[in-house]
């Protein structure tokens, strides 16, 4: 019992990375339709943004955390303003070929600055080990993460659904034209958006050096993961691809410590069998194009 | 008289809108049937529900007396229902001498055929180069289709479903966005359909409905609102009343 | 009137104009003979060649449903990776030790889950069908990691002896055998896709492509016709797969990757979709090209390539191809023009 109560937490806090990680590509995928397989180099841009300052110039790991975002958000809005606006509207073949592309120079740059080997990020203290709650015992860093992303999903639903940056990115999307006509900035809108969403992969990067290991394949290596979130969980909303990813974290976790000898083919499976039951993803209602 | 197509308690609902409602319209044998309206009356919608793009929540539909409303779109076009687009959908990187030839090879069965080169047979040549030059189509036979001027495309787009050798054929605004100078050879095509296929047309434009239809349906609200003969439609004050409703709106 | 004096036809040549579309042009004789010649002019280059050849092969493949049926995929390589342990697996344990009837064996098991993962990718649209190709790929490298037993794991399959082709042709240690069975297969089944695109069955794929609603409406059974195309296509791959390994006499899990499968469509597109040579080319250029980057940076050569991917996107494919058009083209009409004006000379007395 208490092994089940641990996996479910364990699996619990690597779905709720897995959505930092992944709610920037539901955005762009999800509601956007631009189909970036780059996603993961900007985690992993954040990764080592933090890995380097806390190790090598010894800023607090709290204090790493929010440069990884600021980083990895600065280079998204970059390439966002320099590249990715001039292919929203390309096939997806195009979109496909151009973030493979943008994925295979990131690995390539990140091995030759920062070598091949895996890179861990010095942890305080506070964050190692385990305290025993009920008799289950609970790893500190992991309960750190369901904090952390917790707060994070509830002011990112806010966000979406309370504030004016949130209705304009809805009209955006919905509407690009009438959303013109109604004085919104939409390239503005978009590259805010995508610069966000960039910044919080980069944060769930950093978050997740400890937990899914960092090296310069990561955004490969991860890539199936942000997408089954997306595809999985549908558009329509939020809640979809948060879902989507507490699924596939406790089922990953689960699948590894019950069935070690399938490892992620317990995973490649439930995507193909929900993709092919519902097209739409699991939670989707909307129609994907 | 037989009938050709059939539609009985037809209903459509997108959402809580209803497009179609309790439509139940008959087009018989040889006819020269046209389905009118105001905009938004859901005369697309009707075409959608009989060619299969769409599925009716209700209702049935018969082409010449067998119900065709479970099969899929491209069953029904195998079974003689052929129809045009509003907004030309063609093949943009195949010429009209391609899209004739793959339309006629599918109608004569030869689809799956991998190993034969197209065109080889002479019949089936006879049959591309017949309907290439009613259609005026000829001297652009080899040019991409997304190149041609918009009047060719859209007798291409008729063209197509000619070359299906349809039994029923729906005409969905064949002359809809033609500039005046090309307009005069899709009337005429239209006006030379063989005389053994039943037409059904959903025009906006009067002048084509009244010199082409022997019968007139108007829909309203996507439900059967009169039908008659061309004379009788002109002469109810109830079609009229419709019309200017909408002329007054706009 | 017998048909052919019907008086329309001299007119329109419509009998002509069909004959065109697949009939052989100067620059494909060319491009054959040049490739028969590459056995003779590059004797210390066979292995090269014979990678571009199982190479073009697997892009034929890819250019099949890509290019024809427009049907995008991320896991191509699992067609390959079936046919390339299928034909590892045949000749170690010598089951079937000739090389030939190992090469179709392989072919026909890729083919068989090419047409049973058809009805998986024909369920969704566009972004689902992404998604199931790469999972698909995804899991059967999984499962080769899992059964280490049969697979050899991240080692491959080791030790294996490949038997003379026909029983007849030995393989010799500079790969020349390899080249000219890689290069015969190659051509056979070039002819084979050629024959099936130019037939009226390749061209409903071209038009599902184009506009499927259109299609399904002049009475295409769009699905079936994908899956068909889509199941020819896991066998060109399969093949693809098991000349690499009957060449290399290896086989390991990379067969799968995704890189793979990413690296067959940059070759799909340097060379250009939907008409078949693209691959080919595109198959020579990106061996050369790898060949170069990994003599000078052997490490990072992929950075290279990514930004290659990222540059001709954004330059745009289709401009890019009127670019390598325009000098043969350029080079037709001045010839066009001195033919027209000498038969214009001879006109005048």
């Amino acid at each position: 019992m208490t092994t089940f109560l641990t996996i479910l937490f364990d699996g619990v806090a690597y779905g709720m990375l897995l959505f930092v990680l992944a709610c920037g590509l539901a955005v762009t995928l999800g509601l956007m339709n631009f189909v970036n397989l780059a996603h993961g180099a900007f985690a992993m841009a954040g990764g080592y943004v933090c890995a380097m300052l806390v190790n090598r110039y010894g800023l607090p790991f709290f204090a790493g955390l929010p440069m990884a975002f600021v980083v990895s958000a600065a280079i998204g809005f970059v390439l966002e303003r320099l590249l990715y606006r001039h292919l929203y509207h390309r096939n997806h073949l195009d979109q496909v070929l151009f973030t493979v592309g943008l994925v295979f120079m990131s690995v390539a740059a990140v091995d030759y600055v920062m070598g091949s080997s895996q890179v861990f990020i010095n942890l305080p203290q506070v964050l190692q080990g385990q305290i025993d709650l009920f008799g289950v015992g609970i790893g500190r860093y992991r309960l750190m993460i369901i904090v952390i992303c917790g707060i994070l999903t509830v002011l990112l639903q806010l966000t979406l659904a309370r504030t004016r940056f949130g209705s304009q990115l809805r009209a955006a999307v919905d509407d690009p034209r009438a959303a013109v006509g109604l004085g919104i900035n939409v390239p503005w809108v978009f590259a805010l958006t995508f610069a966000f969403g960039s910044g919080l992969a980069g944060l769930g990067g950093a978050l997740g050096a400890e937990i899914l290991g960092l090296d310069p394949h990561f955004p490969l290596k991860f890539m199936i993961y942000f997408l089954i979130v997306v595809t999985v969980g549908g558009s329509s909303s939020i809640t979809g691809p948060f879902l989507a990813s507490l699924l596939l974290g406790i089922g990953d976790v689960a699948g590894k410590y019950y069935v070690p000898k399938l490892g992620a083919f317990v995973i490649y499976t439930m995507m193909i069998v929900i993709l092919i039951l519902r097209p739409n993803g699991l939670f989707g209602k909307t129609a994907v194009r | 008289m037989t009938l050709a197509l059939e539609t009985q308690g037809l209903v459509k609902t997108f959402g809580g809108l209803t497009a179609t409602r309790d439509l139940s319209l008959k087009v018989e044998r040889d006819a020269r049937h046209a389905l009118i309206g105001p905009n938004g009356a859901g005369k697309t919608t009707v075409i959608n529900l009989l060619t299969g793009v769409l599925r009716p929540n209700a209702g049935r539909i018969l082409l010449e007396g067998s119900d065709i409303t479970a099969l899929p779109a491209y069953r029904r076009a195998l079974m003689g229902l052929s129809r045009t687009f509003q907004i030309n959908q063609l093949f943009a990187d195949l010429t009209p001498l391609e899209t004739i030839a793959l339309a006629v090879s599918e109608q004569r069965g030869e689809g799956m055929h991998w190993w034969s080169s197209l065109g080889r047979d002479a019949t089936a040549a006879d049959e591309i180069g017949l309907l290439l030059q009613r259609f005026h189509l000829t001297e652009v036979m080899n040019a991409r289709t997304a190149t041609l001027p918009y009047g060719k495309q859209r007798l291409l787009e008729i063209a197509l479903a000619i070359a299906a050798k349809p039994r029923v054929l729906l005409l969905d605004e064949p002359a809809a966005g033609v500039p005046e100078a090309e307009r005069q050879d899709i009337l005429a095509a239209v006006a030379s359909l063989p005389r053994d296929v039943s037409v059904l047309l959903i025009e906006h434009d009067m002048d084509l409905v009244f010199s082409f239809a022997d019968r007139i349906s108007v829909l309203v609200n996507g439900a059967l609102f009169v039908e008659g003969s061309p004379s009788e439609v002109a002469r109810d004050p109830r079609v009229k009343a419709v019309y200017l409703g909408e002329a007054a709106d706009a | 009137m017998p048909w052919y004096e019907m008086p329309w036809r001299e007119r329109t040549g419509i009998v002509g104009s069909l004959y065109d579309l697949s009939r052989w042009r100067w620059g494909e004789m060319l491009f054959w003979t040049l490739a028969l010649m590459a056995i003779l002019l590059f004797p210390h280059r066979y292995l090269i060649l014979t990678e571009i050849a199982w190479l073009a092969l697997f892009v034929l493949s890819l250019d099949l449903i890509l290019g024809y049926a427009g049907i995008v995929s991320l896991g191509h390589a699992a067609f390959f990776g079936v046919g390339a342990y299928t034909a590892g697996l045949l000749a170690l344990h010598h089951i079937i030790d000739e090389p030939v009837l190992a090469l179709l064996v392989a072919g026909l098991a890729a083919m068989v889950l090419g047409f049973v993962t058809s009805f998986l990718v024909m369920r969704g649209a566009d972004l689902t069908r992404l998604m199931v190709t790469l999972g698909i790929a995804l899991l059967l490298r999984e499962l080769a990691n899992r059964f280490s037993d049969i697979t050899g794991g991240f080692d491959g399959l080791q030790g294996i002896v490949m038997q003379p082709v026909l029983g007849l042709f030995e393989f010799d240690l500079f790969g020349k055998t390899s080249f000219i069975y890689c290069l015969v297969v190659l051509f056979l089944m070039f002819l084979l896709a050629r024959r099936i695109v130019h037939s009226p069955f390749g061209l409903s794929l071209r038009a599902i492509r184009n506009n499927p609603l259109r299609a399904a409406a002049i009475g295409i059974p769009v699905n079936r016709r994908l899956t068909a195309i889509y199941t020819i296509a896991a066998f060109y791959a399969g093949l693809a797969g098991a000349l690499s390994t009957q060449s290399t006499a290896l086989a390991s899990l990379d067969v799968f990757s995704f890189e793979r499968s990413a690296d067959l469509l940059l070759v799909l597109v340097i060379g250009g979709t939907g008409y078949l040579y693209g691959g080919l080319i595109g198959a020579v250029v990106f061996k050369l090209l790898q060949d170069v980057l990994a003599t000078w940076t052997p490490q990072y050569w992929q950075f290279w390539i990514g930004l290659i991917l990222v540059v001709l996107v954004l330059i745009g494919r289709e401009r890019l191809h009127r670019w390598t058009r325009w000098g043969p083209e350029r080079i037709k009409t001045i010839l066009d023009a001195r033919k027209s004006a000498a038969v214009a000379g001879e006109k005048t007395p």
